[in-house]
């Protein structure tokens, strides 16, 4: 396609620009405009994601050639997935938290700034985010990596409970850490080209080069460990649910919904897709690591005591089984994760934000606050129902098709590792329906009825019906969206050089 | 493999199969408008119910209708739907199944069904969430049936958590009581751990055949190992237990008795707690190949129908009574699953007649409960006989059918199963006909202390006939408790052959072998035994006893201490150490490496502007200015 447009530059940078207006327009017009800007982003990227089927959008331009560094931007099935996510999900989040300048609950500090700046950062974190989902350069990626974490680190220092600060320093702490080791890889794919005779940051270019197999073992550990700090991996897992705490629920659907994506989106593209004698290499302690990361999630969202902490805790569990899934090295598991990437982004915001909804009412997220909340509030428990159903993996929503496609994949490879990881199933039950059951059933104190004192309002609806329809519509009809990213999946099963187990091959006689 | 011979090739729908699908349909768009329509439904929304499961029925009398009149070969029919999930050599449908098996169960889910909905307008037209009720019983109409159309195990599934989930809301129901929550939650949960069990044997599937659907796994199990084979069907067993209340996740039956009386009826007794006993028979060809789990099947319905019946001797609690019950007839069925290709069909015919005699018992308990302001103490009844003379009656004829006194249908399908047992292995036979012994006996211990005896009304009660409502649904199933036997005695062999890999052998109603007559001798001993222990004085409170049978069973097998022990403290405590391991030395690990950078960062701090966060985010800056120049530098 010719490129007199470059329409996926003009994708990253529309949200941005808006995100500059509404900082500058304050008060109230510049949460308005920010909330256009999400809208007009939403649109264009709906259309980029339907486009894209039928059109190569790439666009690549020499940016720094002496050390090959390019402005190369494409867009493949995992890619459309993540960006149809991104621009659904930062509008809804803009409308849940519209009410941002009267939160004045217990333990909640004044905001920090105007409610335009939230648009203005969230609109930010969109466009970073959607410049990583596009990035066909190590080095763009890397640094649009980076630049999530700026407005991100503003979004959660800006809004929410007391320690607020000190979760934001947490979350750029474990994420710097993670971003420094991945920049001495991306120095390391310099060396590499440039030793091969031509530097060059692209991607496509540097899965053609043969390379040691020390350096590509220690690039993919550089890499892996950033993108592990990500998708919130145990033991690097700690910063989420602090952060998830303190933040406002938007802020939070925000970063585990998209950027964390990128954690598990980056082992993908880079890790199998740059350096897959090395992935092969790391399997066994990877796949470890996600089972570890799956029972003990679980098991710690049911310890949770504080409802934001437990829907961070199921994040961790949940991105487990992604992890399981990349490296499982099966077409459908592979496009179970990215699948799953996109679910988990719906029902992850889902859950947060209603939990969101009971916080604006009770002012506080602790489970022990609670209790036949149900009474007053029947729809706000339904949809709270309907989210944790998604969230444990109820047939007929999203987050089943996901687990259910890379569980069945996986399991000729890695049968001991989906045999342990299935019982996350029913940890994820107890998970969900004990929560409910504390919040919602039984008999209300006077705390609840005092303070839950109406159910979802028109815009608590708007925020709520599009995630849950979402979330049905992918579960029943998953297949057109698994069209597009099994695309992604069958091209890294190609760089990676494995096959498919054929049927049979696991207990014929 | 003789097996492979008998594998039934569904024909693609034609006709009227075509629009077998508005079965689901119909009560599935009812379900939406009546949650979707609020409380602008809530004055009519009811008979919308009804009409959603009635809808139902219709569709399926149709299909068997037409049925009917196909020949054999062709009563096994395909209806084709979209492709679910298509990827790798993973391809998965979502089509139905309309064969004789699945049309009989439509049947007894739509019928029975259409009867509870019309019993529940009546129960509950106090309720003010009453049509809340009726989209959640929509939904399980949708979800039962979807679990016996599927043309395959994955939308199975769907059928089967979907029916797990109706379950959960509907012992639920009354949301405001604390035991309802923790037993609709103990439900689902407990049903989840069965459910990992179809899973893992899904993926198994896939592995081996690399399909789910049940033709292509008939017709492959052949080339599989018998290890893998024998897994498949401990999976598929696990499966079983958890949704039919089979030890050992049998618990949460007794505690789903929570709900609505006719949930009990329709969901904990008629329909959805037999779902393990369809699941088993519908993968015949799977434990036809494997002896081992085969056994195991025998060994869980026997201990089971045993572990039920002693439960429901010492309940005092009427609809706990029912469930142990309800186990324990579940038990047979599942026995008659496990014995093979002979027993298949009977499974099923007990399951179809127990259907109606169980829902016939389960509503005439919500009859009594009506009359009684909602207590299900037995002690508190007695001598009701008089006061409510139809559900005495109704009651009654159900209760001579599931005892097994011919020619009621309780007989005709128990002596099946029985004498099959005897055939199996003397010890299969001899329990089993143990069982139906205490079977009469606690059923007998029921009837005396509920319609007999003197009075032990609490005060303030007045006990009265129910509404015609809540008669009309108990007449006709006492109906269906009647005829049921001899009409289906040996039609629902020849029936069932196909779809169960049966070989009937045709014998007339009247003829009973000796099994039949030595249980039904034994079934009379225990009513003599029900009726001598009953007929004099019962107290109101239940008396304390150290009597460890009628206190083990008393306390559920001591199931619930079990799990208390050994997965809610000992689970609980396992969660909270690593809950400390998360805590203390994961992030704890981190923070004092934290703390020791503080002290570096807050002797530098003087020096720098003085905040943490302007430090750290001055790092992320500099790192992203620190590459650019590195690269720019690069460039000159």
């Amino acid at each position: 396609m010719d490129n007199s447009i470059p329409l996926l530059t003009v994708l990253g940078v529309l949200p941005l620009i808006f995100s500059l207006i509404a900082f500058a327009v304050r008060g109230r017009a510049g949460k308005h405009v920010a909330f256009v800007g999400s809208l007009v982003t939403m649109v264009f990227g709906i259309w980029i994601f339907f486009a894209a089927a039928s059109n190569d959008f790439s666009e690549m331009v020499p940016w720094i050639k002496a050390i090959g560094a390019w402005y190369a931007l494409s867009l493949d099935g995992m890619g459309r997935a993540m960006v149809l996510l991104s621009v659904i999900l930062v509008p809804i989040v803009l409308i849940a938290e519209w009410t941002l300048d009267s939160k004045q609950t217990d333990g909640h500090l004044e905001p920090r700034w105007g409610s335009n700046v939230f648009g203005a950062l969230a609109l930010m974190v969109e466009g970073f985010g959607l410049f990583v989902f596009m990035a066909s350069d190590v080095l763009l990626f890397y640094i649009f990596f980076e630049a999530t974490l700026i407005p991100m680190f503003f979004l959660i220092t800006g809004w929410g409970g007391a320690k607020r600060g000190k979760a934001a320093m947490k979350f750029l702490l474990y994420s710097l850490a993670g971003g420094l080791i991945m920049l001495f890889a991306v120095i390391g794919v310099y060396a590499v080209t440039a030793g091969a005779g031509q530097p060059s940051f692209l991607i496509d270019d540097f899965a053609a080069i043969a390379m040691s197999e020390t350096v590509q073992k220690m690039l993919f550990v550089g890499f892996f460990i950033a993108f592990a700090v990500k998708a919130p991996m145990v033991p690097v897992h700690t910063w989420l649910p602090d952060t998830a705490e303190q933040a406002v629920p938007g802020a939070t659907a925000l970063l585990v919904g998209i950027l964390d994506k990128i954690g598990t989106f980056g082992m993908i593209r880079i890790c199998l897709g740059m350096l897959p004698g090395a992935s092969l290499w790391a399997t066994p302690l990877v796949v470890v690591l996600a089972v570890i990361s799956i029972i003990y999630g679980a098991v710690l969202a049911i310890t949770s005591t504080d409802l934001l902490r437990l829907v961070s805790y199921t994040s961790v569990s949940h991105f487990g089984f992604m992890v399981l899934g990349i490296f499982a090295f099966t077409t459908s598991s592979i496009t179970g994760s990215i699948f799953y990437m996109l679910a988990h982004g719906f029902s992850s915001a889902a859950l947060f934000l209603a939990v969101g909804f009971l916080q604006n009412r009770r002012g506080s997220v602790a489970i022990a606050d609670f209790g036949g909340v149900r009474e007053f509030a029947p729809l706000l428990a339904g949809v709270f129902l309907v989210s944790g159903l998604a969230t444990l993996g109820l047939p007929g929503t999203a987050n089943f098709a996901g687990e259910f496609v890379i569980m069945t994949g996986a399991w000729p490879r890695q049968t001991a590792a989906v045999a342990v990881a299935v019982f996350a199933t029913v940890l994820a039950a107890v998970y969900v329906l004990w929560a409910y059951q504390r919040v919602f059933t039984g008999q209300p104190s006077d705390e609840v009825k005092k303070s839950i004192t109406s159910d979802l309002d028109g815009r608590e609806k708007l925020v709520i019906g599009p995630l849950i329809a979402l979330l049905l519509v992918f579960g029943f009809f998953p297949q057109p969206m698994i069209n597009v990213v099994e695309q992604t999946a069958v091209t890294t099963m190609n760089v990676v050089g494995m096959t498919d187990p054929l049927p049979g091959s696991m207990g014929g006689k | 493999m003789v097996s492979l011979l008998e594998i039934v090739i569904p024909v693609e729908a034609t006709g009227l199969f075509s629009y077998s699908w508005l079965m689901i349909a119909i009560p599935m768009l009812v379900s939406a408008i009546l949650l979707l329509g609020g409380k602008a439904t809530d004055s009519w929304g009811h008979w919308l119910g009804v009409l959603g499961v009635l809808g139902s029925l219709a569709v399926a009398l149709a299909l068997w209708i037409t049925m009917l009149g196909l020949p054999v070969a062709e009563r096994a029919v395909h209806v084709s739907g979209f492709d679910w999930v298509s990827v790798g050599n993973l391809n998965l449908q979502a089509g139905l199944l309309v064969d004789q098996l699945s049309i009989l169960f439509a049947l007894l889910v739509t019928g029975v069904g259409s009867l509870i909905f019309i019993y529940s307008v009546g129960y509950m037209a106090h309720d003010p969430n009453r049509r809340l009720f009726f989209a959640f019983l929509n939904l399980f109409i949708v979800a039962m049936l979807v679990l016996v159309l599927a043309d395959n195990y994955l939308l199975l599934f769907l059928g089967w958590e979907g029916v797990g989930l109706a379950s959960y809301l509907l012992i639920g129901f009354w949301q405001g009581r604390h035991s309802a929550a923790l037993a609709a939650k103990k439900a689902f949960v407990v049903n989840r751990v069965g459910d990992l069990g179809l899973l893992t044997a899904m993926f198994t599937m896939v592995g081996l055949f690399g399909s789910v659907n049940f033709t292509d796994v008939n017709q492959a199990v052949g080339s599989a190992s018998t290890t893998w084979l024998t897994a498949l069907g401990l999976f598929l067993l696990l499966a079983a237990c958890g949704k039919s209340a089979q030890v050992p996740l049998q618990s949460w039956l007794l505690d789903a008795m929570e709900g609505p009386t006719p949930v009990s009826a329709l969901i904990h007794a008629a329909t959805m707690v037999t779902a393990g006993v369809y699941l088993v028979v519908r993968s015949h060809s799977i434990y036809e190949l494997t002896a081992a789990a085969s056994l195991a099947v025998c060994i869980v319905g026997v201990v089971t129908l045993l572990a039920g019946a002693w439960i429901g001797s010492t309940k005092d609690d009427i609809k706990k009574v029912l469930a142990g019950s309800t186990m324990s007839q579940i038990g047979y069925m599942m026995l008659a699953a496990g014995i093979g290709p002979a027993g298949g069909a009977f499974a099923i015919f007990h399951l179809f007649t127990h259907g109606f005699f169980k829902a016939n018992l389960f509503l005439g308990a919500g009859s009594v409960m009506h009359a009684m302001n909602d207590d299900t103490d037995m002690r508190h009844f007695g001598a009701l006989r008089k006061v409510m003379p139809w559900t005495f009656v109704t009651f009654g004829i159900s209760y001579l059918a599931i005892i097994g006194i011919p020619p009621l249908a309780g007989f005709y399908s128990k002596d099946h199963i029985v004498v099959a047992a005897w055939e199996q292995g003397w010890y299969f036979g001899l329990l089993a006909t143990l069982g139906a012994g205490i079977t009469a006996f606690y059923m007998t211990r029921l009837m005396m202390m509920t319609f007999f005896g003197k009075k032990r009304w609490a005060e303030g009660v007045h006990p009265h006939e129910s509404p015609k409502i809540l008669l009309f649904p108990l007449i006709v199933l006492s109906i269906g408790a009647i005829v049921l036997g001899v009409v289906l005695n040996n039609a629902i062999q020849y029936w069932l052959a196909p779809p169960t890999g049966g070989h009937p052998h045709s014998a007339a109603w009247w003829d009973i072998p000796w099994q039949g007559w030595v249980t039904l001798l034994v079934v009379l001993v225990g009513v003599g035994i029900g009726y001598l222990m009953y007929r004099g004085e019962i107290s109101y409170e239940q008396p304390h006893t150290i009597n460890p049978i009628v206190y083990i069973g008393r306390n559920d097998l001591l199931a619930d201490q079990f799990n208390d022990v050994v997965f809610v403290r000992g689970g609980g405590a396992a969660a909270a150490a690593v809950a400390t391991l998360d805590d203390v030395i994961v992030d704890g690990s981190v923070r004092s490496a934290g703390s020791l950078a503080k002290g570096i960062g807050g002797a530098l701090s003087k020096l720098e502007s003085g905040y943490a966060r302007s430090y750290g985010l001055t790092m992320v800056i500099g790192a992203i200015a620190v590459g650019v120049v590195l690269i720019l530098g690069r460039l000159a």
